[in-house]
């Protein structure tokens, strides 16, 4: 394989673009209220009406609007615009297809009319995203990876082998500003750095595709709609740590990714952009599949080594970082499939047009899984530092049904509850943080004001309790013990005394569990209590231990037990 | 081998270059309470009572698994530390059925001391009362997992010094448990070298010699009659 055979593929593809193309949604969210039936449909229906020649029907990616799918959307080819993504020539857009709407939709290509609600493409769901990672998606056939390669796939890993030492590749990176979108944002050119330094004959790159959170659905929408920019991603990280074996770990509730990797690996093998000597340079990489069993801690990297070695998933104390000593006790760059996917964008623009994206110390884009009490449910990608009200009210177009937004939830069960007051504030990794919440993998849960904030930290605190490796005491008996305790407030039965209690817990896990599922299992509780703290001590009963009731102004034993300060006892080192 | 000055709750000490902070403070005499920690074999960090506090870094560090450095700055004493170690005991107590009395191993229990000598007089947290059963299965040795702390010693010492690999871990959280090959009870075991480095590593009366409970304490008294019926009336009755 050499760039002409690239570029031939490429030309082949695009000669034979046909002048309709019906693109129907292929991704799990749609594929479970049968698109799969819906694009057979349309083959059909394209048949009979013998427009083979004029009509493709293609399956794609995620469309992002999923609470409306199926999706279909018929773009027309304008005379020189080779491809829909070069082209502006959206078409149409048709949202909850049906099989029996697909003769009414091919109609509609010879003039016909159809009864198939509209969406709009330009609503500011779709038009105030900006697509890096999910430019692909919903455009290419995540099937075939000649289509990948019409759209520019594969000519940053040629480019980077051709043009560029790992050195400059990864001051490319650095330069860039991406940073982890796994969640903790650790910039990823120093980390390329760290492990290319790393003296060793062996080493490995791994792609963390373990996402696990509540609600988010990010990393499998990227890998079923756009398998190869993963893989292409992976390549070039390879190539600047000098790694030859790759490895992704996916869950295996995630089927149709799976089988979509799959099938990407076997074609870029055959093609030769994966092995031995690609791009006819010294190159080689290689990339297996690892399927996580399903539990939540092999999302940890020390955690979803040992689980890839084929040992229990559980964490181990850092240092050694992954870096100096991963998996199998070699250098290991780990990094989310979100961030792979930036990669060829990048080298393929420049790091000065992506660091031109985003806030000062957030460059880029960043995808969000929107769900919850929100109207437009679905995927998203936006700049960093877009406001949060943006993302809520003007695209996700607020609660349904006229319902008051009270809280956004980010970062799963690491992460915190942001209250409606805070909604301005620009989303990235610094003023998520100050706000006592983490950006995340980029799961986005909207709560309107039905929702109890203590039932909601229940809610994550037993998923912490549950996924819980059971290796360290903190973690293990800590969450089991907050949890209780939030039943107990919840019933009633809780006394300010248990409420400082439960406090205490949150920052002592919070210190001193071994890693960071239970360093975060507290956040969704202490940052209710920041924001909330009112739900919580109107459930409180009266404490029989507590303050005496003030004999002069007449108080009494109910009113002094839910007026006592926020407890005082909390540590200093709690930020 | 070069040697490292640093300062231990404002001790100044020199320790080995790889040494490991836990064993930096033992040669200085100063004890940092550890329940995971077996002299022997690799250190795993998971009980975090050993957490000390490093100038300059934020997090808490267990000594067991961080090495020493150049001008550390160490603090074991700190009252944030005191309070954690306690609360961790007090966790641990809670988690499952801690009964000193009828314990096997009361008063050689390595819980039972350390919760003494960091004092801990009670216990704030409701008791989980969870029901564990008890593998009685082994010709020698039996397994209380309501006393075990899952410090997974006897999983290392059965891997790494007896090299039986019997011992495991299952299932994950408050209901992860220690098992015997693969899943099985212990009696049934192919792999178990019955060499009891397992009871030995034990901390708590989790594993324990059989015979040595005391509801296997039972009186053999038919013997004593039997012996002075035969030697008044010199009838062997069995």
């Amino acid at each position: 394989m050499v760039i002409d055979d690239l570029t031939e593929i490429a030309d082949k593809e695009r000669a034979a673009r046909k002048r309709y193309t019906i693109r129907c949604c292929m991704a799990a969210g749609c594929m479970s209220s049968n698109s799969k039936g819906v694009k057979e449909a349309l083959e059909d229906a394209v048949n009979q009406a013998g427009l083979q020649q004029m009509v493709e029907v293609r399956g794609v990616g995620c469309m992002k609007l999923c609470c409306q799918g199926p999706l279909v959307q018929i773009d027309s080819a304008t005379a020189g615009a080779t491809f829909a993504l070069e082209s502006n020539e959206v078409g149409p857009l048709y949202q909850k297809v049906t099989p029996e709407d697909a003769n009414s939709l091919v109609s509609t290509l010879k003039g016909g009319q159809t009864p198939v609600q509209r969406g709009d493409p330009r609503h500011p769901f779709f038009s105030a995203q900006l697509s890096i990672v999910l430019a692909n998606s919903g455009f290419i056939d995540p099937e075939r990876i000649e289509s990948y390669i019409t759209a520019e796939g594969y000519q940053a890993l040629h480019d980077v082998l051709r043009e560029l030492t790992p050195k400059d590749l990864i001051e490319r990176i650095i330069k860039s500003g991406l940073r982890g979108r796994g969640g903790a944002g650790y910039p990823t050119g120093l980390k390329w750095a760290t492990v290319g330094k790393a003296a060793s004959q062996q080493k490995y790159v791994i792609c963390n595709a373990d996402e696990g959170d509540p609600g988010a659905f990010m990393d499998r929408s990227v890998l079923e709609s756009d398998p190869h920019s993963v893989l292409e991603g992976m390549a070039i990280a390879a190539y600047a740590v000098g790694a030859n074996q790759g490895f992704i770990y996916v869950r295996a509730e995630y089927p149709l990714a799976i089988a979509r990797l799959h099938a990407a690996i076997k074609q870029a093998k055959k093609y030769g952009l994966l092995g031995s000597g690609i791009f006819e340079s010294p190159f080689n990489f290689n990339i297996d599949l690892r399927i996580g069993a399903g539990a939540f801690v092999c999302g940890e990297e020390t955690a979803l080594m040992a689980s890839v070695e084929g040992k229990r998933g559980t964490p181990r104390p850092r240092p050694p970082f992954p870096a100096e000593s991963g998996l199998y006790n070699s250098p290991t760059l780990i990094n989310n499939v979100e961030t792979f996917a930036n990669v060829a964008p990048i080298v393929r623009k420049g790091a000065e047009w992506f660091a031109g994206i985003g806030t000062e110390k957030s460059k880029g884009t960043k995808v969000f899984a929107l769900a919850g009490k929100i109207t437009n449910t679905g995927l998203i990608e936006v700049p960093m530092g877009t406001a949060l009200r943006k993302i809520v009210e003007e695209m996700g177009g607020g609660a349904p049904d006229g319902g008051k937004i009270k809280a956004v939830q980010t970062g799963g069960p690491s992460g915190g509850c942001i209250p409606a007051e805070e909604l301005d504030t620009p989303v990235d990794y610094d003023s998520l943080t100050k706000l006592g919440s983490i950006m995340g993998s980029g799961g986005m849960i909207v709560m309107d004001e039905t929702t109890k904030m203590v039932d909601v930290a229940r809610f994550f605190m037993e998923f912490c309790m549950d996924e819980s490796c059971g290796k360290c005491v903190p973690c293990r008996a800590g969450t089991a013990q907050m949890h209780q305790l939030l039943n107990k407030i919840l019933a009633g039965n809780a006394t300010t005394r248990d409420l400082q209690k439960l406090e205490e817990l949150c920052y002592m896990v919070k210190n001193t569990s071994l890693c960071g599922l239970g360093q975060t299992a507290p956040n969704p509780v202490l940052s209710t209590l920041r924001f909330f703290r009112k739900e919580y001590t109107d459930l409180l009963m009266p404490d029989a231990f507590g303050p005496r009731p003030n004999a002069v102004n007449g108080t009494g034993h109910a009113a002094a037990g839910r007026n006592l300060a926020p407890t005082e006892g909390v540590p200093s080192s709690g930020k | 081998m070069a040697a490292k000055t640093l300062t231990i709750d404002g001790k100044q000490i020199s320790a080995d270059e790889c040494a490991t902070i836990l064993e930096a403070a033992a040669d200085a005499g100063i004890t940092i309470p550890t329940l995971c920690h077996l002299e022997g074999v690799y250190d795993v960090g998971a009980c975090r009572l050993c957490l000390v506090e490093v100038t300059g870094i934020s997090k808490l560090l267990p000594a067991c698994t961080t090495k020493v450095a150049e001008g550390m700055e160490i603090r074991t004493d700190t009252e944030r530390l005191i309070r954690y170690r306690r609360m961790t005991l007090e966790l641990l107590l809670a988690e499952r059925n801690h009964v000193c009395a009828v314990c096997v191993a009361n008063g050689h229990c390595e819980l039972q001391t350390l919760a003494f000598n960091q004092g801990v007089d009670h216990v704030r947290y409701e008791y989980c009362f969870p029901k564990w059963e008890v593998d009685n299965s082994h010709a020698l040795f039996g397994m209380d997992h309501n006393r075990c702390l899952l410090c997974t010693r006897c999983v290392r010492v059965c891997w790494h010094i007896e090299g039986a690999g019997t011992k495991n871990v299952s299932g994950r959280g408050a209901k992860a448990r220690i098992i015997s090959d693969l899943n099985q009870p212990w009696g049934t075991s192919d792999t178990c070298t019955k060499c009891g480095k397992c009871v030995m590593a034990c901390p708590t009366g989790a594993l324990f010699y059989k015979g040595s409970t005391n509801s296997e304490m039972e009186r053999d008294r038919d013997k004593l009659e039997f012996i002075v019926t035969a030697r008044e009336k010199k009838q062997w009755i069995a």
